[in-house]
Parts: C-alpha cells; sequence; structure tokens
C-alpha cells in the first residue's frame, strides 16, 4: 500500500469509533422515529406500518400543541437570560482569580455528582408547604399562612437554571480566561475606566462564550420534560412532557414520534438562525 | 513630557519583597533604560509607574506630580507590552484611535492623528486592517503607534522585543529610537538584553535582585561596572582576584597573579583601597597572540587554548593561564587558533576596571 492511501485511510480509521457510535445511537434512531411519525395507532395496540399524514396534521393545527411550544420557547428563553446574568459576573470572578482557579471550578462541577432529578426535586424540601423557607418566614412571624411557592412557571424557571447555570458559567469562563489580561491594562493605559475597558474589550471578546453558553441553555432547557415535571404545575407542561405523555403514559409512538420531530426541526431551525445573525464565525474571525 | 521621580519606593508581595527601596529620577524627554535579569525587579518599577502596582511605600511623581492615588486612566501614559496587546476585535484604525476617544479630541481630527501616527511608524496604509492579519513586527509598530498618538507624558515599553525574531529585533531597535527622539517623549524601557540596552537608552539602571546595582550612561556602565554583577551581566567579563599595593594619582596598582601588575586608570577603579581587589577584563580586550609575539605597552601571560567556540567574524576562546579559565572574545585575522595551542594572553592596563576585593 502507498504511502498516500496510507495517510487518506488514517482519519478514517481514528473517525471509525465515534462515527458508528453517531450512527448507531443516534442517526438510526432518528429514521426509526421519521418512520414511526407515518404510521398510525390502531385501537388494537399494533401500530399500522404505512404513510400517513394524520399525526403530522394533528400536531401541526391542534392549537393546545402550538400554544405549549410556545411557552416552552419563552421559557428557554428566559432561562437561557437569568443564566447570562447571573453566569457571567460569576465565570469573570473565576477567571481573573488567581491561584484557586480550579478549585472554583471544581465547585461549580460539584453539583453535576448529584442526581439531576435529586438536584431538582430538592427544591419541594426548600420552597413547599412545610419546607425550610415557609418554615423560617413561619417562625420569625413574617408570615401567619404557609406560602405557596411551588408549581408554577417561576419555579420551573428557577430549576432549570438551577440545573443550566454551570453550563452557561464554563463557557463564558472559557472564553474569558482566553483573554489576555494585558488588554484590559491598555485599554486603561489608554483612558478607559475599567468599566468602558470592560465594554469595549472584554465583552465583545467573551461574546463567542456567551453565545455558545445561551445556545447550550436555551436547547437544552427547551428540551427538558423532569423540570416541568417535578416543579410545574399541571399548566406548566412543556413541550417534551407531550412526547413523555404521548409515548410513555398513551402508547401512542406515531404520534409522540411526529411530536418530537417538531420539536426538533423547530430548535434546529433557530440554531440555524442563531449562528447566521449571532455571526459567531465573524467573532471568531476577529479572535484569529 | 514629564519627569519621573521614585522616591524611595518599595514593593512587597505578601513577605516577598520585590523591589527593594529604590530611588531614580528620570528628566524630561531621557530614553532610560531598566535592564536586569528575569526577576530582578525592573517590571514591578514599570508597572508600579504605569499605575498597574501600588507601591507598598515611597512616592511616584510624574511631572512634579504625586500620582500614587491617580488611577492608570488619568495618568496619561502610553505603554507598549510585549505581547502588543492589541485590541483583536478592532480594526488598526481603531486600535490607534482608542485612546482619543478618551480624549477631549474632536471626531474630525481623530481621522488624521491616526494616519500620522500610522505614518509616523512607517505604516501609513494597514488602518483597514485587523492585527491578526500583520505581522509580529508591524503589530509592534501598531502597538506604538497606539501609546504615542496620545501625546502621553511617559512611554514605557515593557519588553516590546524580545517576541520578534532576531534581525527585526535590531531593525525595531533603530527604529523605536528613531521615533523616540523624534517626539522626545520621556521613556522607560525595560529589556533583559543587554545589547538593547546599550543601543538605546540615554541613561542604563542595571537591577539585580531588587535593588539598584549602578545606574549611569551606556558607556559608564559598560566600562565602569560598580559591581562585579554589572561586570557580568553586561557583556562577558573575566574577574581576576588581585591584590591592590598602592593608590596614586593617575593608577591604581593591582597585582594579578600570572598576570603581574596592572596599573588601572584610578577613574576606572574610584573604590579601590589597599588590599584585596578584583580586576574586570572584558573578553572582547583579552588578545591572543602566537607565542612568541612582542605585546609593547600590554601586560601578557603564557596561556592553553582549550576551547574555541568559532562564530565567523568573532572567535570566542577558553583559554588556561596558570590556574585560571579566561574568556576571550577576538576578531579573527587569518584563521583562530586551534585548541591546544600554546599563545600569548595580552591585555593594556587601561582597557581594565578594578572593584574592590571581598
Amino acid at each position: 500500500m502507498s504511502v498516500e492511501a496510507r495517510e487518506a485511510r488514517q482519519p478514517w480509521i481514528l473517525l471509525a469509533p465515534a462515527l458508528s457510535a453517531v450512527t448507531l445511537l443516534l442517526f438510526v434512531p432518528l429514521v426509526f422515529i421519521v418512520v414511526y411519525s407515518f404510521w398510525l395507532r390502531s385501537a388494537t395496540g399494533a401500530d399500522l406500518p404505512g404513510f400517513h399524514l394524520d399525526n403530522w396534521r394533528e400536531a401541526l393545527t391542534d392549537r393546545f400543541y402550538r400554544d405549549i411550544l410556545i411557552s416552552t420557547l419563552r421559557i428557554a428563553a428566559i432561562t437561557t437570560l437569568v443564566c447570562a446574568l447571573m453566569g457571567y459576573p460569576a465565570a469573570y470572578f473565576i477567571a481573573r482569580s488567581r491561584g484557586n482557579k480550579m478549585i472554583l471550578l471544581l465547585l461549580l462541577m460539584l453539583p453535576f455528582w448529584i442526581s439531576y432529578i435529586i438536584r431538582t426535586m430538592s427544591w419541594i424540601n426548600i420552597l413547599g408547604v412545610s419546607g425550610a423557607l415557609n418554615t423560617l418566614l413561619l417562625g420569625i412571624g413574617v408570615i401567619s399562612e404557609p406560602l405557596n411557592m411551588l408549581y408554577n412557571e417561576a419555579t420551573v424557571i428557577l430549576g432549570l437554571v438551577h440545573f443550566l447555570l454551570p453550563f452557561m458559567v464554563l463557557n463564558v469562563f472559557v472564553s474569558l480566561d482566553g483573554i489576555d489580561t494585558n488588554l484590559e491594562d491598555a485599554a486603561n493605559s489608554l483612558g478607559a475606566t475599567r468599566w468602558q475597558a470592560f465594554l469595549q474589550v472584554t465583552l465583545p471578546l467573551s461574546l463567542p462564550g456567551l453565545a455558545a453558553g445561551g445556545l447550550l441553555c436555551f436547547v437544552l432547557g427547551a428540551g427538558t420534560y423532569i423540570t416541568p415535571l417535578v416543579l410545574g404545575g399541571p399548566r406548566d407542561a412543556m413541550f417534551a412532557n407531550l412526547v413523555f405523555e404521548a409515548i410513555i403514559t398513551q402508547l401512542n409512538w406515531p404520534l409522540g414520534s411526529a411530536l418530537s420531530l417538531m420539536l426538533l426541526v423547530v430548535l434546529g431551525v433557530l440554531v440555524m438562525i442563531y449562528n447566521r445573525y449571532l455571526g459567531m464565525a465573524q467573532l471568531m474571525k476577529g479572535l484569529g | 513630557m514629564s519627569s519621573v521621580v521614585l522616591d524611595n519606593i518599595v514593593k512587597r508581595f505578601g513577605s516577598f519583597t520585590a523591589v527593594h527601596p529604590t530611588s531614580l529620577e528620570i528628566p524630561e524627554g531621557t530614553f532610560l533604560t531598566l535592564l536586569g535579569p528575569s526577576g530582578c525587579g525592573k517590571t514591578t518599577n514599570l508597572r508600579m509607574i504605569a499605575g498597574l502596582l501600588d507601591p507598598t511605600e515611597g512616592e511616584i511623581l510624574i511631572g512634579g506630580r504625586r500620582v500614587n492615588d491617580v488611577p492608570i486612566h488619568k495618568r496619561n501614559l502610553g505603554i507598549v507590552f510585549q505581547n502588543y496587546a492589541l485590541f483583536p476585535h478592532k480594526s488598526v484604525a481603531d486600535n490607534v484611535a482608542f485612546g482619543l476617544k478618551y480624549r477631549d479630541v474632536p471626531k474630525s481630527e481623530i481621522a488624521g492623528r491616526v494616519q500620522a501616527a500610522l505614518d509616523l511608524v512607517q505604516l501609513p496604509d494597514v488602518g483597514g486592517r485587523y492585527p491578526r492579519e500583520l505581522s509580529g513586527g508591524q503589530q509592534q509598530r501598531i502597538a506604538l503607534a497606539r501609546a504615542i498618538v496620545i501625546e502621553p507624558d511617559v512611554l514605557l515599553l515593557d519588553e516590546p522585543l524580545s517576541a520578534l525574531d532576531a534581525n527585526l529585533r535590531e531593525d525595531m531597535r533603530v527604529e523605536l529610537k528613531r521615533i523616540q527622539d523624534k517626539i522626545g517623549v520621556t521613556t522607560v524601557f525595560v529589556t533583559h538584553d543587554q545589547s538593547e540596552a546599550l543601543a538605546m537608552s540615554d541613561r542604563i539602571v542595571v537591577m539585580s535582585a531588587g535593588r539598584v546595582e549602578q545606574v549611569g550612561t551606556p558607556e559608564e556602565v559598560y566600562n565602569r561596572p560598580a559591581s562585579e554583577f554589572v561586570a557580568n551581566f553586561l557583556g562577558a567579563s573575566n574577574i581576576l582576584e588581585s591584590r591592590c599595593t598602592d593608590t596614586g594619582r593617575d593608577a591604581v596598582q593591582l597585582d594579578v597573579p600570572v598576570f603581574g601588575a596592572v596599573p588601572v586608570p584610578v577613574d576606572k577603579a574610584p573604590e579601590v583601597r589597599p588590599g584585596p581587589a578584583k580586576l574586570v577584563l572584558r573578553a572582547e580586550k583579552l588578545l591572543l597572540l602566537a607565542e612568541d609575539a612582542e605585546a609593547p605597552g600590554m601586560v601578557t601571560a603564557p596561556a592553553v587554548v582549550e576551547t574555541v567556540d568559532y562564530q565567523g567574524q568573532t572567535v570566542r576562546y577558553f583559554i588556561r593561564a596558570g590556574d585560571r579559565q579566561l574568556q576571550a572574545i577576538n576578531m579573527i585575522d587569518g584563521h583562530p587558533f586551534a585548541k591546544g595551542t600554546q599563545v600569548t594572553a595580552a591585555f593594556r592596563p587601561r582597557d581594565c576596571a578594578g572593584l574592590p576585593g571581598a
């Protein structure tokens, strides 16, 4: 075998494990879901193979699905915004601290060692009717009746922020950590105050990290079903809950497939628009 | 343009003292170099003048005004960093214009001043490009343009040439000096490279371990080193233990083993008193001659060539004279001496300097 042929083969050998995993675990199941979405559910339980548009018609025309899709996107957007506002200062603090960066990052990763479900459920013990916060407020006499703080949209957002904040902090941290601190010093020496230097230099240079963190938070937030299940009320279902409901509860695989594909397409389109207009490529160019 | 005065400044980081009490006066328009090995406190001094670090003790005056409590953005300084520190997301013109936006410069004037600065650094056509599209040397020129366009009171240069490769560094050295001469701004230059310091400075401050070893013109620190450290740091020197036998009006008599009596001019050995002393002999002042050569007016000793380090134009020898190994850097006339050759090592007493002994 010639050297060229060997060199041409090498990348494929290295890629083979990842490519087979993606094909078997992602691409093949996705094809199954697409095929399934055109089948019909029969009353007897066995699904009818074929090419039927019924599921898609229901998913696309029923107002119920549309409203929940919109509220899902809204909740994800608010969560992302809150994560950005809370995460940026934290990431800045970690990136600019001397010496103990590793410990701070480790602390940031610490919650991942506890199951996401457990972390979500912990809010019930804090915000519940007999939870820590109510007990405290009753104890010091601020309120006489326990407050109903759980099972609404706000607690869903709270739970999502709790879950997604580390992703935002890590992404922003990575981009801030890569910015030469001399740049801020240079801006200061040229007459910019610390705040002006931040706005003119550090913030624009950290936008790629902020954008990446934002995208991750938004997509993960829009696809979640555990948080609204545990912390939301009956009216706070998000779109993934509908998929869960259709497939697990009603055993309606064809409809569930159509709904999940709908969410996939909507998020895919949003990601593409995001990429196009936030111009991440443009920002990367500036970073050289 | 302003003078800079450091009045007994000290910088401590925890229990570590980076700069021991240091006083310096930098007259208006001077090109002053802080020279020393890494960790000697030269950059710490520069950063204190810049306002990037606060002195633990002492006062810093710029143009007669105490600036200890003046934040960096109000000090009106131009700083050029070792890694250029250009803003990667801004065009070259925006980089240069950055400082003007924070001064009361009318918008209509900004473009003209930016262009004038780019002309001064001889890169008139790159305003529309981004820093990453320029070579290292060009980026360094832009960093300089950005620092001087604001007409700073003091220009601070933090090892601005050390990231460049050797040839470019020498070009930039000449260029930097030309620009500094032209605008006449008081300049503090930090470097560990003795040839940069000697070539560019009006005055050199040699530092070691947080202390000033010597302040003087390049010729003074080179020819009349005030300490063994300075003698060794600026060029290669042979330090020979000797004994002062007599201090005359014109010369100090040093008795050097193997070589014998050496009358060192008194202005090059001002501190030497009768007793133990050291003779500083620059490697390029130690001449190797054929074994039987005459050397009128020179002090000589027989020696053997031990190592030959050929460098094209010059050659560096390590020779043994008696029990001492000495270094000699000579121009090559014909062929260099081969290893093992018996030679005569010779030098003129007036090329030497004397330091007090231990």
